[in-house]
């Protein structure tokens, strides 16, 4: 039965979650978008700063939050279809191991951090470092808040049976999941790998 | 948790995992040598690609009405062709 409700959602045109949430989501990225353009037209102004600011960035860190940003969205994609199952329980666990990639992006960024600035690494070092700081710094918040919305959904899906209700609510948790995720992908590249 | 796990988002994300090392690479000097910007292309597109099945298999845009999966699509594109036009106009 569970396995046809999911196959039938697949057939025809599906929303997941509340169509708010995707006009916040697609805002977001636009703005996010206007940021990422704004950072790639002042590294083109000056390629050699960049460049050179570039590889004082441990990419090490870049690429384990990489890791754990991309584990975390598979999880909850995890999560979802266990929902549709009406698998609470699992659900729940996959939301958790989602939560602990979070935390573990959290701690991996702090340590960053606080290499660069005991580096004497700062804000205020360049051009490089002011975006560097203000978009990561951006992102890490909405880790926060993505974090916060995992822990509403945790407790949502532990509920002895899951409605459709319930499931609408998670998909729209899910989905702020997966842009968080995105828009890491794109930092990632940009601030770590472009040279 | 196993039994769940037997999806085919799961390939997505082993795809995912292989794209990041091969953009890794790319970004150390992989194919391209010292023609950085080849390889600046390069990762941006694998960049886009990786984001483009976020959207269809994470977020499950596949399945979503065709103007929302458009509007993703569509950023996805222009994000892309813009950060490269960017990237290549500074060097």
């Amino acid at each position: 039965m569970s396995v046809s409700i999911e196959t039938a959602q697949l057939r025809e045109p599906h929303l997941p979650g509340e169509a708010g949430v995707w006009v916040f989501i697609l805002g977001d990225m636009l703005i996010f978008a206007l940021l990422f353009s704004v950072f790639v037209y002042y590294r083109s102004e000056d390629v050699q700063l960049f460049s050179h600011s570039q590889t004082t960035l441990n990419q090490t860190l870049g690429a384990i939050n990489t890791l754990l940003m991309l584990s975390s969205s598979w999880f909850v994609a995890l999560a979802i279809h266990s929902a549709r199952k009406n698998l609470g329980q699992v659900s729940a666990k996959f939301f958790s191991l989602a939560f602990a990639c979070g935390f573990g992006f959290i701690v991996v960024k702090f340590f960053e951090y606080r290499e660069k600035l005991d580096a004497g690494f700062t804000i205020m070092t360049n051009d490089f470092y002011m975006y560097y700081f203000m978009l990561t710094g951006i992102h890490l918040i909405h880790v926060v808040i993505g974090m916060g919305v995992l822990m509403f959904l945790i407790a949502t899906c532990r509920n002895p049976t899951l409605e459709n209700d319930n499931v609408s609510v998670l998909e729209s948790g899910a989905s702020f999941w997966h842009m968080v995720d995105i828009l890491w992908i794109v930092l990632f590249a940009i601030f770590y790998l472009l040279r | 948790m196993i039994q769940a796990a037997k999806h085919y988002i799961s390939w997505i994300w082993v795809a995912l995992i292989f794209a990041t090392g091969l953009s890794w690479q790319f970004g150390h000097g992989l194919g391209f040598g010292d023609q950085y910007q080849y390889a600046a292309v390069a990762i941006l597109i694998i960049t886009f690609v990786k984001v483009h099945y976020v959207f269809l298999d994470f977020m499950e845009l596949r399945t979503a009405p065709t103007a929302l999966r458009l509007a993703f699509e569509a950023w996805a594109v222009i994000v892309c062709a813009l950060l490269i036009f960017l990237y290549w106009s500074g060097l």
